[in-house]
């Protein structure tokens, strides 16, 4: 090679802005409309995984181990390239990248508040329960409450690899983020520069969801 | 707590909206999907932001004239074929050659491109001139292209290959020197040489497997006898030439 040095074109860089911003959307619906399902999945399937029934538990864990045991790759390609097979009808990019986000993170959430409920001492429930609470009265008011507090910083956590997650949804052909980012570089070959940005893009969103959840965090800690 | 809520809703619906309204779309638009680069048959405007290219203008012309809409996505070239097989692309466009493999699966227009493959390599390399040179050198190709089964088939073992997802890739592997050389479809390579590597890479021996780029459709689709009159018409009255001089700067020979 002739040359070696290296120099970032920040122009090139600024450039690209307009662009990328346009995948920036797609990024945040199947992020967050993702996420929103896998919560109520995950809020049912965690609690289905607590059941002393047989019944109830077992589709429950053989869903957690499947979506959790599977890479999220592997899951939007079959759910895009298989499934259409399956129903016997096309299925659009982004419904594909949702229900990817919602399966996966679903799975992970289960086991976020199947370990959250699981930390709260018995005796919390048994004190419940000797005031004269039914069961579930006594779930629902006492234990649910401080498990729902110890579960936001591994919700957070999920959420922030969920988003991340998206990225692999180019393969798809969703337009978003990393998708835009390959279509420029590919007229521009300023590869550094584009990642670098994409890369800032996915750091802004991740960021900004911290601190909100460490705001929360710290204001639902000052509320008890 | 409610504000969240109500912001995830929003965006939940929106979500679902946006879904809705695509998968409506496809009763009276087509899906179209191409390559994110194979200049100068598609590639991104900057200013616009919008794909052009040779395939693009034939893409709207046919459309015009078979009398459709469509939405255009863009795809991992290895992506395509895939996702015109599970109908959830209707047409496609993305220099596309006809193969007895491919019409297994989709449906071809008739050819509207004639190309094959050459060789790039970087342009202080003399060691390489033909596909025969490639013994004990490493070579990128695009997965899932014919050019990728050229080399399968007749380099083999004896040269290592590696295949990109995408052409842009595979020429900056060739100028970072990850790769020897590159091995793929002629117009777009000897773009590549005229333009963004000019004076760092060039084409080297003949033309290998003369082939044909024809519209790609799913399988049994209704479209394909609008489109080959489509491409028929614009073949006798010259509007092809036109689009073909546009993007190559000659008439077809």
């Amino acid at each position: 090679m002739e040359e070696l040095s290296f120099t970032f074109d920040w122009q090139a860089a600024i450039n690209s802005l307009p662009f990328l911003l346009k995948g920036l959307p797609y990024t945040l619906i199947i992020s967050f409309g993702g996420l929103f399902i896998g919560f109520l999945i995950g809020i049912v399937a965690g609690l289905m995984s607590l059941s002393r029934t047989l019944l109830v538990r077992w589709p429950a864990t053989i869903y957690i181990e499947i979506f959790r045991g599977t890479p999220i790759l592997v899951q939007v390609l079959f759910i895009y390239y298989g499934l259409p097979d399956l129903i016997g009808g096309p299925i659009n990019a982004m419904t594909a990248g949702i229900a990817a986000i919602a399966l996966n993170s679903g799975a992970y959430i289960s086991e976020v508040v199947r370990g959250g409920v699981k930390s709260i001492d018995p005796g919390q429930s048994e004190a419940g329960v000797s005031l004269g609470l039914s069961r579930s009265q006594t779930f629902w008011s006492i234990v649910w409450p401080q498990a729902l507090r110890r579960m936001i910083p591994p919700l957070g956590n999920q959420a922030i690899v969920s988003i991340k997650d998206t990225s692999l949804f180019s393969v798809i052909g969703v337009g978003e983020l990393v998708r835009q980012g390959q279509v420029y570089i590919a007229t521009t070959f300023t590869a550094f520069e584009v990642y670098f940005m994409v890369a800032l893009l996915y750091l802004s969103v991740t960021l900004s969801l911290s601190v909100l959840l460490r705001w929360y965090e710290r204001r639902g800690s000052a509320s008890i | 707590m409610t504000n969240g809520l109500k912001a995830l809703t929003a965006a939940i619906a929106m979500s679902f909206s946006l879904g809705a309204g695509s998968a409506l779309a496809q009763d009276a638009k087509l899906q179209a999907v191409t390559d994110p680069s194979f200049v100068p048959f598609e590639m991104l405007d900057q200013e616009s932001g919008e794909m052009v290219g040779f395939d693009m203008d034939i893409l709207a012309e046919v459309a015009e004239r078979a009398g459709f809409e469509y939405d255009l996505r863009t795809m991992d070239f290895n992506g395509i074929i895939p996702a015109l097989q599970a109908r959830n692309a209707d047409i496609a466009l993305a220099g596309i050659t006809i193969t007895d493999e491919r019409e297994k699966i989709v449906d071809f227009s008739d050819p509207y491109y004639d190309s094959g493959l050459r060789l790039l390599v970087r342009a202080n390399d003399d060691s390489i001139k033909k596909v025969d040179d490639l013994e004990g050198k490493t070579v990128g190709t695009k997965i899932g292209s014919t050019s990728a089964n050229y080399l399968q088939k007749n380099v083999g073992e004896k040269a290592e290959i590696t295949p990109y997802p995408g052409s842009s890739d595979m020429y900056m592997a060739l100028l970072a020197g990850s790769v020897d050389a590159v091995f793929y479809d002629a117009p777009n390579v000897g773009y590549f040489s005229k333009t963004q590597g000019e004076g760092r890479a060039k084409v080297v021996g003949p033309l290998y497997e003369g082939q044909q780029y024809g519209i790609a459709l799913a399988d049994g689709s209704e479209w394909v006898e609008k489109v080959n009159k489509a491409l028929a018409e614009m073949k006798e009255d010259g509007t092809y030439d036109e689009i073909y001089k546009k993007w190559f700067g000659q008439a077809p020979e």
